[in-house]
């Protein structure tokens, strides 16, 4: 039996910072996807949102949110919440009910409006509370994207211009996007006059907090046949892995590591599209283009080898020499990635697979990898979520 | 715990989570008896190493040394419940390496301490210093 699930349509709403309410983004980005996927809202079985937990109740039961908003017809309805990853989880949970012949068409709906400045933890004396520990001692999320940049500059010699060369490509990337919220190219020396946030990032290689919502419609391969679409993009895997004790890299939100006394370190991030290559039986090598979850600059260059396209310490290297960039051998973040997009947590997994079904599509205009075949995402969020997934032309 | 200690839990910023000895001030962690692993915050129920079903802990203070193994700053006024004092002062934060427990612990830098001399794996040792609101916390320095 196939594993694999097709990609039928994809919709955005532009990522900014609207101040709107959530629901009208997911509603506009599903419209979108349904429209692109050339079937109804009536024939959609299943709908899966990923939650948004600043918004509310209704955020928090987003599938039913937006399949009201959508106006009610009965399809049987998911929420997921798994922090960053929650729109990959959503996902997962309509690929299994696909592969489990429980239905054939279905959506998956991610959205947010983000406050404005830092996220903050909840009020009062919590000290059971790491997140809250972790504030009341000053540790913000840019303190941990610094700790593991410094470190690259140590083990690797990654230097702060090599930083700022991955915000100009992903900004050179996203200025031709219509869904990107920054949409300016910049130059390094426009990076290095940005203020220093935490030492040694600055405010350029740290991404902002979005409003956005992205929508995706799926089916099973034998539909997307009878609808005259059996080469539309394919999910071949999709991975949800949790870490493995001891975890190795002090994580968001605590302030210190698993012992790793009893058990050997782990790496998180790399746990991810490890699990992902397995189960899609493709090799890091035949990735023609990754999506990755730049919350900072160095972090794309993390991510580039926990995804294996290169050896460990070798990706600011791949950088200088513009394999990552549009026309370079292996384009990383063609969408402007989240240097361009800011994060709207939800729905931020979904756009991840949105932009590689139109790579694959070769529907990318002006930011189109060419000849696209295989395309990998990565994301990883709090509290040991994170996703990978992999999406391949048939 | 030092008996010599001169300070009162009450000025603590996490009371518990540190000795209060002036001089050589140490973390509080907990071990698992049955497989060793060191817990710090405190873990009491149960052990997080998932093929060990420990259950028992012993209390343990932490090495109060380590090597550094990356170190940056705040160079903007954290969100509450930091509490600031105005006007703000940045002030540094190291990730600390103790061999013993295999784990790194995060803590701010001492006032005063020079992130442009730091190196990574160089030895770090615990001290207490009070945050901006007065309340003691510890704090990474460069060994002695
Ligand atoms: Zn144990």
């Amino acid at each position: 039996m196939s594993k694999e699930i097709a990609i039928l349509g994809v919709g955005m709403h532009p990522w900014g910072k609207w101040g709107r309410n959530f629901v009208e983004y997911g509603v506009k980005a599903a419209r979108d996807a349904l429209a692109d996927a050339g079937v109804t809202w009536r024939e959609v079985q299943f709908v899966s949102g990923a939650a948004t937990i600043r918004n509310g109740y209704p955020g928090q039961v987003a599938g039913a949110t937006f399949a009201q908003a959508l106006g009610w017809q009965g399809a049987e309805v998911n929420t997921s919440y798994a922090a960053c990853a929650s729109g990959a989880q959503a996902l997962a949970a309509a690929r299994a009910k696909i592969l489990a012949g429980e239905c054939e068409l279905a959506l998956v709906v991610g959205a947010d409006t983000t406050p404005k400045g830092f996220l903050r933890p909840a009020p009062g004396e919590r000290p059971d509370d790491p997140d809250w520990v972790r504030f009341r001692m000053g540790i913000t999320n840019p303190t941990y994207f610094a700790l593991y940049a410094r470190r690259r500059m140590a083990l690797y010699g990654d230097t702060l211009e090599d930083f700022a060369r991955v915000k100009v490509k992903n900004a050179e990337h996203g200025a031709e996007n219509p869904y990107a919220r920054y949409r300016k190219r910049f130059t390094l020396s426009e990076v290095a006059a940005s203020p220093m946030v935490a030492d040694p990032l600055r405010l350029m290689d740290i991404c902002a907090t979005s409003d956005g919502g992205a929508a995706v419609v799926v089916s099973s391969l034998a539909y997307a046949k009878r609808i005259g679409k059996a080469d539309a993009p394919r999910i071949r895997a999709i991975s949800t892995v949790t870490p493995t004790f001891a975890s190795a890299l002090v994580e968001m939100p605590d302030i210190a590591t698993d012992s790793a006394v009893a058990a050997p370190a782990q790496s998180f991030r790399a746990a991810l599209p490890r699990k992902a290559y397995e189960e899609a039986g493709v090799d890091p090598k035949d990735v023609d283009v990754a999506e990755v979850y730049d919350l900072s600059t160095a972090m794309e260059l993390d991510w580039i080898e926990d995804l294996q396209l290169c050896a460990r310490g070798e990706a600011a290297a791949l950088l200088r020499r513009g394999e990552t960039a549009l026309g370079g051998r292996i384009p990383v973040n063609p969408s402007g990635g989240l240097a361009c997009f800011g994060e709207a947590v939800p729905a931020q997994a979904l756009a991840q697979v949105c932009e590689l079904a139109w790579q694959l599509r070769g529907q990318a205009g002006a930011r189109q990898v060419e000849n696209a075949r295989v395309g990998i995402t990565a994301n990883q969020g709090l509290f040991g979520h994170g996703s990978s997934v992999i999406v391949v032309r048939p | 715990m030092s008996d010599s200690s001169t300070l009162s839990a009450a000025v603590a910023a996490l009371p518990g989570w540190f000795t209060l000895d002036p001089v050589r001030p140490q973390l509080l962690g907990t071990r698992c008896t049955a497989c060793g692993t060191y817990y710090f915050p405190r873990q009491q129920l149960f052990c997080r190493n998932p093929d060990c079903a420990g259950e028992t802990f012993e209390d343990v203070a932490l090495s109060r040394t380590g090597t550094l193994w990356s170190y940056t700053n705040a160079a903007y006024p954290p969100p509450e419940p930091y509490v600031v004092k105005e006007p703000y002062q940045p002030f540094g934060i190291a990730a600390v390496e103790l061999e013993r427990e295999c784990m790194i612990v995060l803590g701010q830098l001492a006032r005063g301490v020079d992130l442009a001399r730091l190196c990574i794996g160089q030895r770090m040792e615990l001290v207490l210093e009070p945050l901006d609101d007065g309340k003691l916390i510890w704090k990474w320095k460069p060994a002695a």
